[in-house]
C-alpha cells in the first residue's frame, strides 16, 4: 500500500499556505525568513512526491537533486537575509518591517 | 629679353602699391622707415618703367620688328555669352608715360620729406599717412598707363580719384577765420563729387561701346574693322554710335582733366599739400584724361569730321583761354599755376581734337616735368615765407598772426635773393611754361600751333574745317599771350621788387631734400624739349608710328618759321608787359596795379566769372532744397508708414499672445503636466514602501492569475 500523491500535496499546500500566511502577517523579519523557509520546504516535498510517483526513466535522481538544489539556495538566502535584517537592526535598532519603510517617500 | 622685361609690366604699378600696404599696416609709426619705403617703391617702378622705355626706344633706333602693342594678359572673366579680357600691355604710347609718370612721382616723393618737415619739431602729425596716400596714388596712376582694357582703367582711375579726395582733404582738420574761404575737407568733397559726374558720363560711353562691340579691350575695339562698325552703325539720325560713345568717354576725361564746365574743382585742390598740388593737380592725375582721348584717340578719329572733334577741340580751346583769363586776377601763388594747369591740358585737349596727337602727347609730357617744377618751387616759396613769418612771430616785431596768409602773392617779393636756387629753378619752369626758346614748352606748344595751322592752310588730317582750325589756332595763341602775361606777373610779384612783409624778408632756402628735385626737374626742361625739335621729332616717330590708326594718315607738320615767330612773340610780348605793369618799378602797397584801370572786369576776373557763386546757385542750392524737401516727405510719408506697419506688427503679435499663446499653447502644455501630476499622485498610494505589501500583492495576483487559468480551462 502506497501513500497515495495527493496526501503529500494535501500536506505540502498546507505547508504553503502556513508559510505564505507567517510572511505576510508577521512583523518581525526573522519569522518572514522562517515564513519564506516553509514555503521552500513545501516545495521540496511537492518535489519528491511528484519524483516518486510519477513515471520516470529508471536510476535517473531528478527531484532529489532538485530538492538538494533548493534547500542549499534558501541556505544562502538565509545568510544573506539574516546579514540584512542585522545590517538594518545595527542602523535602526528594530527588525519591525512596518518600521523600515524608507522606500515611501 | 625684351619679352622678358616687357611680361613684367604689371610690377610697376604692384611696387607703389606694396609700399602703400606695408605703410599702413605696419611701419606707420616709424616716419623714416616709411620715407624710405615709399622712396624705394617708387624708384623700383621707375628703374622698371624706364628699363621698358628705353627696351621700345631702341625698336625705333633700328625699327625692326615693330612694337606694335605687346600685350599681358592677366585674367579672363567670363560674363555669360562673352569673357571680359583683363591685362596690361605696352605700347608707345604706354611707355612715353612711363618715361613721364614714375620719375616726376619719384621727385615728388623726394621733395615731400622736406615739405612735411621731416626731422624737425613741425613734423606733420600725419606724416607717414602721407606717403601711403601717395604711394596708392602712384600705383593708381601707373596701372591707368598700362591697362589694355576699359575695366582695370577705371579701376585705376578710380583708386586716382580716391586718393585725390584724401589728399586734397589731408589737413581735414584745417578751418579758416574766413567762413567763405574753401576748407581742405570741403575741397575734397568737391573734387570728388565734380569728378564723379564725369566718371558717370564715361562710364555709361563704356558700357555703351561694350554693348555695341561686346567688349572692353582696347585693341579689339579699336580694330580697323570694328571702328568701321561703330563709324557706320548709327545711333540715332545721324550720329554714329562711334560719336556718341567717343562723346560720352570724353566727359571722363572733362571731369578728370578739369576742363570747362568741370574744371571748378581744380583750383580748390589746391588746400591739398603743395606735393600733392604737384603730384596730382599738375604731372599725374589731370593729365589722366588727356591720356584718356590719346588713348581712345582710334575712336575719336573713326569718323573724321565728326561732332566728336569739333566738340573735343572747342572745350580744349575755350578751356585754355578761360583759364587763362582767370589766371590773370588769382593773388594766390598756387591758385595761378592751378587755372595754368587747366589752360594747358585746354591745350592738349584742343590738340587731340584736331588731330595733332603727336604734339598732344608731347605737350602731355613736358608739361608735366615743369608743371611739377613749378608747383614745388611754389611749396618751397610758401614754406619759406611761413618759416620767414614763424622766424619774425618769435622774434617779437611781426603782425597779428591770424591773417597772415603765406599763399598770398602780395605777402611776397624780392624772394630771389632769399632763396636763390628755388628763385632760379621757378624761372626755369616758367620760361618753359611760356614756350620761350630753346626750353621744352616752346617746342610742344609750337608743334600743337603748327600743327593747327598747318590743318588751316593745308586741309586737316581728321576732317575739321579750315575756317575751325583757324579759330582753333587764333584762340590758343591768345591764351599762349596771357600764359606769358600771368606767369611773368608770377614770377616778378613773387621773386622781383622789395619785400612786402617782413616774412619774405626773413625767408629761408628751403632744405636739400626740397631743391635737389627742383634743380633736376629744371636740368630737364631743355633736352626734353629737344627730343621733339621740328627737324628730329623722336616723339612723332615713337608715338606717331605706334598709333596705328586706320583711317587717319597722321601728317607731321613741317616747321613753320611764321608760327614759330608768332608764338614766341607773343610769349615775349607777355612778358614784356607783365615786366611792364609789375617788374619795372616795385610794387610799393599791396594793390594790384591793374585792378583800377580795368576795373569790374578785374572783379569778375578776380572772382572766376562767379561759376562757383552760379553752381552753387543752379545746381547745388535746388539739390540741397530737394534733398530738404525729399527729407520732409521721409520724415513725414516713409517714417509714418514705416511706423504704422511696425506699430500693426506689434498690435498683431500682443493679440496673438493673448489668443493663442497664452490661451492655447501654455494651456496644452500646463495640461500635460497637470495630468502627470494627477497620475503620480493616484499611483504614488501603491507604493507604500512595505515589503509585505508587496508580496500580499503579487500572491494574491499569482492566485488570481492561477484562479483564472484553471477557470479558462
Amino acid at each position: 500500500m502506497q501513500v497515495p500523491l495527493s496526501w503529500y500535496l494535501i500536506v505540502a499546500a498546507a505547508l504553503f499556505c502556513i508559510g505564505l500566511y507567517g510572511a505576510l502577517s508577521r512583523r518581525n523579519a526573522i519569522a518572514i525568513l522562517m515564513g519564506v523557509e516553509l514555503m521552500l520546504n513545501a516545495v521540496n516535498v511537492n518535489l519528491l512526491a511528484f519524483w516518486r510517483h510519477v513515471e520516470t526513466p529508471a536510476g535517473t535522481l531528478t527531484g532529489q537533486v532538485f530538492a538538494i538544489t533548493v534547500i542549499t539556495v534558501a541556505a544562502a538566502e538565509v545568510a544573506v537575509g539574516l546579514a540584512l535584517i542585522i545590517a538594518v537592526y545595527r542602523n535602526r535598532h528594530t527588525v519591525d518591517v512596518e518600521d523600515v519603510d524608507l522606500m515611501k517617500l | 629679353m625684351r619679352e622678358f622685361f616687357f611680361n613684367l609690366v604689371w610690377l610697376i604699378p604692384l611696387f607703389p602699391l606694396t609700399a602703400f600696404a606695408l605703410i599702413v599696416l605696419w611701419t606707420n609709426r616709424n616716419r623714416l622707415l616709411s620715407t624710405w619705403i615709399a622712396w624705394i617703391g617708387i624708384g623700383l617702378s621707375w628703374v622698371l618703367g624706364w628699363t621698358i622705355l628705353f627696351l621700345t626706344w631702341q625698336d625705333i633706333e633700328g625699327l625692326t620688328p615693330p612694337l606694335g602693342n605687346h600685350r599681358v594678359p592677366l585674367y579672363s572673366i567670363p560674363t555669360g555669352s562673352t569673357s571680359l579680357q583683363l591685362g596690361f600691355q605696352v605700347d608707345t604710347l604706354t611707355s612715353l608715360m612711363l618715361l613721364m609718370v614714375p620719375f616726376v612721382c619719384l621727385m615728388i616723393f623726394i621733395y615731400s620729406k622736406g615739405y612735411m618737415n621731416f626731422g624737425t619739431e613741425e613734423v606733420d602729425s600725419r606724416y607717414s599717412r602721407f606717403f601711403a596716400y601717395i604711394s596708392l596714388f602712384a600705383c593708381g596712376m601707373l596701372g591707368l598707363v598700362i591697362s589694355d582694357n576699359f575695366v582695370t582703367l577705371l579701376i585705376f582711375w578710380e583708386i586716382m580719384g580716391l586718393c585725390s579726395y584724401l589728399l586734397i582733404g589731408f589737413w581735414f582738420d584745417k578751418s579758416y577765420p574766413d567762413p567763405k574761404r574753401i576748407t581742405p575737407k570741403e575741397a575734397g568733397l568737391k573734387a570728388f563729387l565734380t569728378t564723379r559726374i564725369g566718371d558717370v558720363i564715361m562710364l555709361a560711353g563704356m558700357l555703351l561701346l561694350y554693348s555695341q562691340t561686346g567688349t572692353l579691350t582696347f585693341h579689339e575695339i579699336f580694330a580697323p574693322d570694328m571702328l568701321e562698325h561703330l563709324a557706320n552703325s548709327y545711333a540715332f539720325g545721324s550720329v554714329s554710335w562711334a560719336t556718341l560713345s567717343a562723346m560720352l568717354i570724353f566727359g571722363g576725361a572733362v571731369g578728370k582733366s578739369a576742363q570747362f564746365p568741370l574744371h571748378v574743382w581744380l583750383p580748390d585742390a589746391m588746400e591739398g599739400p603743395t606735393p600733392v598740388s604737384a603730384l596730382i593737380h599738375a604731372a599725374t592725375m589731370v593729365s589722366a584724361g588727356v591720356y584718356l582721348v590719346a588713348r581712345c584717340f582710334p575712336l575719336f578719329v573713326a569718323v573724321p569730321g565728326g561732332s566728336q572733334l569739333y566738340l573735343v577741340s572747342f572745350i580744349g580751346a575755350f578751356t585754355a583761354l578761360f583759364a587763362s583769363t582767370i589766371a590773370v586776377a588769382q593773388n594766390d601763388i598756387k591758385r595761378v599755376l592751378a587755372y595754368s594747369t587747366i589752360s594747358q591740358l585746354g591745350y592738349m585737349i584742343a590738340a587731340l581734337g584736331v588731330g595733332a596727337y603727336v604734339a598732344a602727347v608731347f605737350h602731355l609730357i613736358a608739361h608735366a616735368f615743369f608743371k611739377a617744377l613749378l608747383f614745388m618751387g611754389s611749396g618751397s616759396v610758401i614754406h619759406g615765407v611761413e618759416h620767414g613769418h614763424h622766424h619774425v612771430h618769435q622774434e617779437g616785431h611781426g603782425e597779428d598772426e591770424a591773417e597772415f596768409d603765406a599763399n598770398d602773392m602780395m605777402n611776397m617779393g624780392g624772394l630771389l635773393r632769399r632763396m636763390p636756387v628755388t628763385g632760379w629753378t621757378f624761372i626755369v619752369g616758367a620760361l618753359a611754361l611760356t614756350g620761350i626758346f630753346p626750353f621744352a614748352g616752346f617746342w610742344s606748344k609750337d608743334e600743337i600751333l603748327a600743327e593747327a595751322w598747318h590743318d588751316f592752310i593745308v586741309g586737316g588730317a581728321v576732317g575739321l574745317s579750315g575756317n575751325w582750325d583757324f579759330v582753333v589756332w587764333l584762340v590758343l595763341t591768345l591764351a599762349a599771350l596771357l600764359t606769358a602775361f600771368y606767369t611773368g606777373r608770377l614770377v616778378f610779384l613773387t621773386f622781383f621788387g622789395q619785400p612786402r612783409t617782413e616774412a619774405a624778408e626773413h625767408a629761408p632756402e628751403s632744405t636739400p631734400s626740397m631743391i635737389w628735385p627742383l634743380i633736376i626737374l629744371a636740368a630737364a626742361s631743355v633736352p626734353l624739349g629737344l627730343l621733339g625739335t621740328p627737324w628730329a621729332n623722336l616723339y612723332f616717330a615713337f608715338v606717331g608710328e605706334g598709333a596705328h590708326l586706320p583711317h587717319v594718315h597722321l601728317e607731321h607738320a613741317s616747321f613753320n618759321p611764321l608760327v614759330a615767330a608768332i608764338s614766341l612773340g607773343v610769349a615775349l610780348l607777355g612778358w614784356l608787359v607783365a615786366w611792364l605793369v609789375y617788374g619795372r618799378k616795385s610794387l610799393a602797397e599791396a594793390v594790384d596795379p591793374l585792378r583800377k584801370p580795368l576795373g569790374p572786369v578785374w572783379t569778375v576776373l578776380e572772382n572766376k566769372y562767379y561759376f562757383d557763386e552760379m553752381y552753387n546757385a543752379v545746381i547745388i542750392q535746388p539739390t540741397i532744397r530737394l534733398a530738404s524737401q525729399c527729407a520732409v516727405f521721409d520724415r513725414k510719408v516713409i517714417d509714418a508708414v514705416v511706423n504704422a506697419v511696425g506699430n500693426f506688427g506689434r498690435w498683431l503679435a500682443s493679440w496673438l499672445r493673448r489668443a493663442i499663446d497664452s490661451a492655447i499653447i501654455d494651456g496644452a502644455v500646463n495640461g500635460v503636466g497637470r495630468v502627470t501630476t494627477w497620475c503620480g499622485e493616484f499611483m504614488r498610494a501603491t507604493q507604500t514602501g512595505n515589503v509585505q505589501n508587496y508580496l500580499l500583492v503579487a500572491a494574491v495576483t499569482v492566485v488570481l492569475l492561477l484562479a483564472l487559468f484553471l477557470v479558462r480551462g
